[in-house]
């Protein structure tokens, strides 16, 4: 290891309010070294990590860039310096092309030829392939970061932070990824890697700094350590392991999906092609696959938010439920957790209660003769609370103020409570942290063992495994034919998340095939 | 010296409250530079506008009478306001409201019918209202028209239209000549409170309005609909909640608010159907809306300052020999400073000072 670090941070404090969102934390970046950033949801990773990209400005402490200490009163000062950074959600315009939104992040010194080609160059010297004259909403979600990686290459950075990188992509895009950022640091630059997967963590860096509730917990060789050891560094205790209960036996079919076709509401969605599954009580289906495979679209159609072309697309515990909507399917007894808690799974500015009401006011008795029943709103909330140990700062916050373990607690906890027949639930602990995901995943255990059907669409294979009696795959709209999950290898999952294998695939555009595939 | 405005971690409780406050502070300090500009002593000024209306009974009287229609027509508009549809036209819903109860006051003019008139009229006011709203509502829900510009051309629709009749078919035989209807009959005229006053019944129906929809916003499942609509849209399409519905919905409540509004202005202090029977009402109350926070009570205290305004406004062209359209202006900044003072409810002013950078970073 180099001697001298390339950037220091000492002693970062940022106070929001009373809360000490990053508390002392000391952090030595090197040359040469991929270091990893770990911790909880909530941690402080993304206050961490924002303070030396200069988005935000700590309360006390102060950053040494080679040395030398440096104040950054924003992003463009911090990438003037050689620090860049791939946020976990990307910042594209979709009807533009790659060199387009390229173009908008650098300054325009260059001309655009000129800095095609450079992108051009660029992208084949670092094997990341690109065509600069493609639309982005053509692209596959691993393609899409593959922009926003050329693009910070393109400025020649000495740091480079990467946010979950791997969040969004199959098993084997994220072998891809791998092999440039080894690349990269074998070229001397020092990489800032944030991570809640620890077994890609202990493959692929040299260091790695673990923090937990604000504070620097250890800096530690991650190859020396066990995942699970990490685990505790995080968490501060031993994490539960998620049991499934005994006895648990799959019944009748309660949510049924008979070859359902839906063109895509907005241009840049997917067609779903001739879907079907069928999940049986006390059953866990997982859905597999890369975001944006119409996974979305499986499950607005589920939900009712959007209308099926034929009744009988859609079966729930036995009724036709095509064409209902959603306040009739949570009639017919299913509930549904959308991926995004907030803005779609949640009223972010509404209070917890308010935000009971958005799914209960279907059934449960908080609404009689149009009127809103408030206790029976509070008390879910409370129930809620309590059964799932969901932690808020007073009684009935507003939804945008807790963190995002523990609202998924609450959205997740929130249907549950409701006893569903049918579940269909998206991403349940995505971006959530340990504790609070062995904690949804258990619920969910328990539920089904209580015989509700549940459909689970989540990118985490690891989590799939866990839960999931069968896994299907989509891809291009389309769902394979489920594996049990005993039999459902990441190698063979990666394989069908790809494209390969599937029949169907022959029938989508030879662009996009090659696009994924790539 | 760099401003940014940044996110809030949960919104100021504090400046919900001031946020009006502090709007109409800077809208009076503005005032007083225009005043000064103008070569008035814009003390003397601001106590014309904003004091003297309130030391006479007459004034005191007649700031209610002009609140009336801003407060109805204001709490009408919040509930399309918030849920984020947007109707500008409720001057225009207004004027159709007056043409649609006077039909009737018209009619029977004269023919000695009885005391459904009024009842009649009132209810033909509030639907007329609501039917010139449908139009905008049904273009934006099955054409996606924008709803902010149809509402408000539909506004010189309406007008002319008004004129049309005044100056036409409806002119009375006995008025010299003059574009007006005849006097309703008193079956056909809102009652006065006080005897010999303007003051009229129409402000208890204000009162009631703002009541009714304290519950509905507050206590009721419709209420909560339409807050979840504005605020987040796509949690709003998971509860189950039909946007277009709600569309309709709003519109049609507003304009019938609005005609309300309208009828009762012409069957109250007017009298009669005549050009020129609102002084802007339907776009002041867009102003009493926003200043009251959308909030019903809210609204009703910002009708009665903005009536505060129009009667100051009268009182200072005769005795400052300034312009009406100086009421105008006023309002046009207050709406300005309270949208301004509004976002930092949810946001919050930060100052970065130059000796924080780096020498040779990049602004």
């Amino acid at each position: 290891m180099t001697a001298s670090p390339l950037l220091q941070a000492i002693g970062i404090t940022k106070c929001y309010g009373d809360f000490l969102a990053n508390d002392g934390i000391d952090l030595d970046l090197f040359p040469h070294e991929i270091h990893a950033l770990l911790g909880e949801n909530g941690a402080g990773k993304s206050t961490l990590v924002k303070v030396i990209y200069g988005l935000i400005q700590p309360t006390a402490g102060e950053l040494q860039w080679m040395g030398r200490k440096v104040a950054l009163s924003g992003p463009a000062e911090a990438r003037a310096l050689g620090i860049g950074m791939v946020f976990q959600h990307f910042s594209l315009f979709e009807n533009l092309t790659v060199a387009e939104n390229v173009a908008l992040a650098l300054d325009a010194r260059e001309g655009f030829s000129a800095m095609s080609a450079r992108l051009a160059q660029v992208s084949r010297d670092y094997g990341l392939p690109l065509d600069p004259k493609r639309e982005v909403w053509r692209l596959s979600v691993g393609e899409r970061q593959r922009i926003e990686i050329v693009r910070m290459l393109m400025q020649n950075p000495k740091l480079l932070i990467l946010d979950e990188p791997t969040a969004v992509l199959t098993p084997q895009e994220a072998d891809q990824l791998f092999v440039v950022l080894e690349r990269l640091k074998s070229e001397g630059r020092a990489v800032l890697y944030i991570s809640h997967k620890l077994e890609e963590v202990k493959r692929l860096c040299d260091t790695a700094t673990i923090l937990r509730a604000g504070k620097k917990v250890a800096t530690c060789d991650p190859r020396r350590e066990t995942a699970a050891s990490l685990a505790r560094m995080m968490v501060g205790a031993d994490i539960g392991e998620v049991k499934a209960a005994s006895g648990r036996a799959a019944t009748i079919p309660r949510l049924v999906i008979n070859d359902l076709s839906l063109e895509p509401d907005d241009p840049h969605g997917v067609q779903l092609k001739g879907v079907s599954a069928e999940v049986r009580g006390g059953e866990i289906l997982g859905i597999a696959g890369v975001a944006g495979n119409g996974q979305d679209e499986l499950f607005s159609a589920l939900s009712g938010e959007r209308r099926s072309l034929h009744s009988d697309d859609v079966i729930i515990d036995g009724n036709a439920a095509g064409f209902l909507t959603v306040t009739e399917r949570r009639r017919l007894g299913a509930a549904f957790v959308p991926e995004e808690r907030l803005g779609h799974g949640t009223a972010p500015r509404m209070k917890l209660s308010e935000n009971a009401l958005l799914t209960g006011h279907a059934a449960s008795g908080m609404v009689k003769r149009g009127f809103v029943n408030k206790p029976a709103t509070l008390a879910a909330v409370d129930n809620t609370t309590k059964v799932f140990d969901v932690r808020k700062a007073k009684r009935d916050p507003e939804a945008v103020s807790l963190s995002g373990g523990n609202l998924q607690k609450f959205v997740v906890g929130r249907e549950i409570l409701r006893e569903p027949g049918v579940l269909v639930v998206s991403q349940p602990t995505w971006g959530v942290d340990a504790g609070a995901a062995a904690t949804i995943r258990q619920a969910l255990l328990d539920l089904s063992s209580r015989g509700t059907a549940i459909l689970v669409i989540s990118q985490d294979l690891d989590e799939l495994a866990e839960i999931a009696d069968r896994i299907a795959v989509m891809f291009h709209g389309t769902l394979s034919a489920p594996l049990d999950a005993m039999a459902a290898t990441r190698e063979k999952l990666g394989l069908l998340m790809g494209g390969s294998n599937v029949g169907q695939a022959a029938a989508a555009p030879q662009e996009k095939s090659h696009a994924v595939g790539a | 010296m760099r401003l940014v405005l940044e996110k809030r971690a949960e919104r100021s409780a504090l400046i919900a409250i001031a946020s009006p406050l502090i709007a109409i502070a800077l809208t009076l300090i503005t005032m007083a530079a225009l005043f000064a500009i103008l070569g008035k002593n814009p003390i003397t000024a601001l106590g014309v506008y904003f004091i003297a209306p309130l030391t006479d009974l007459y004034s005191l009287e007649e700031i209610a009478v002009k609140a009336t229609p801003l407060v109805m027509i204001g709490v009408g508009l919040s509930l399309c306001y918030i849920a984020n549809v947007w109707n500008i036209g409720a001057e225009g819903q207004f004027t159709i409201g007056a043409v649609a109860g006077s039909w009737l006051a018209v009619t029977t003019n004269g023919t000695g019918a009885g005391y459904w008139v009024l009842p009649a009229m009132l209810l033909l006011g509030a639907l007329g209202g609501a039917l010139y709203a449908l139009i905008p509502a049904l273009c934006k829900v099955r054409f996606g028209a924008s709803e902010i510009l149809t509402s408000l051309m539909l506004v010189y629709v309406a007008d002319l239209f008004m004129d049309y009749l005044v100056r036409g078919p409806w002119r009375d035989p006995h008025g010299l000549n003059f574009p007006t209807t005849a006097d309703f009959d008193p079956n056909a005229t809102v009652p006065t409170l006080i005897e010999g006053s303007r003051l009229h019944a129409g402000a208890i129906v204000a009162l009631i309005l703002v009541m009714l929809a304290t519950v509905l916003l507050g206590r009721t499942i419709k209420g909560f609909e339409i807050r979840v609509v504005g605020a987040a849209p796509k949690a709003a399409r998971f509860a189950g909640f039909n946007a277009n519905q709600l569309v309709v919905f709003t519109f049609l409540v507003s304009g019938a608010l609005a005609g309300l509004a309208g009828i009762i202005e012409v069957a109250g202090p007017i009298g009669h159907l005549q050009p020129g029977i609102s002084p802007g009402y339907g776009f002041t109350a867009i102003i009493v809306a926003f200043l009251g926070r959308l909030n019903p009570v809210g609204i009703l205290i910002a009708g009665l300052f903005l009536a505060l305004t129009f009667i100051g406004g009268e009182g200072a062209q005769i005795s400052l020999k300034v312009p009406l359209d100086l009421t105008k202006v006023f309002q046009g900044i207050l709406l300005f400073y309270v949208l301004a003072c509004d976002s930092m409810i949810v946001n919050r002013i930060r100052l970065i000072s130059p000796l924080q950078r780096v020498a040779d970073g990049t602004a």
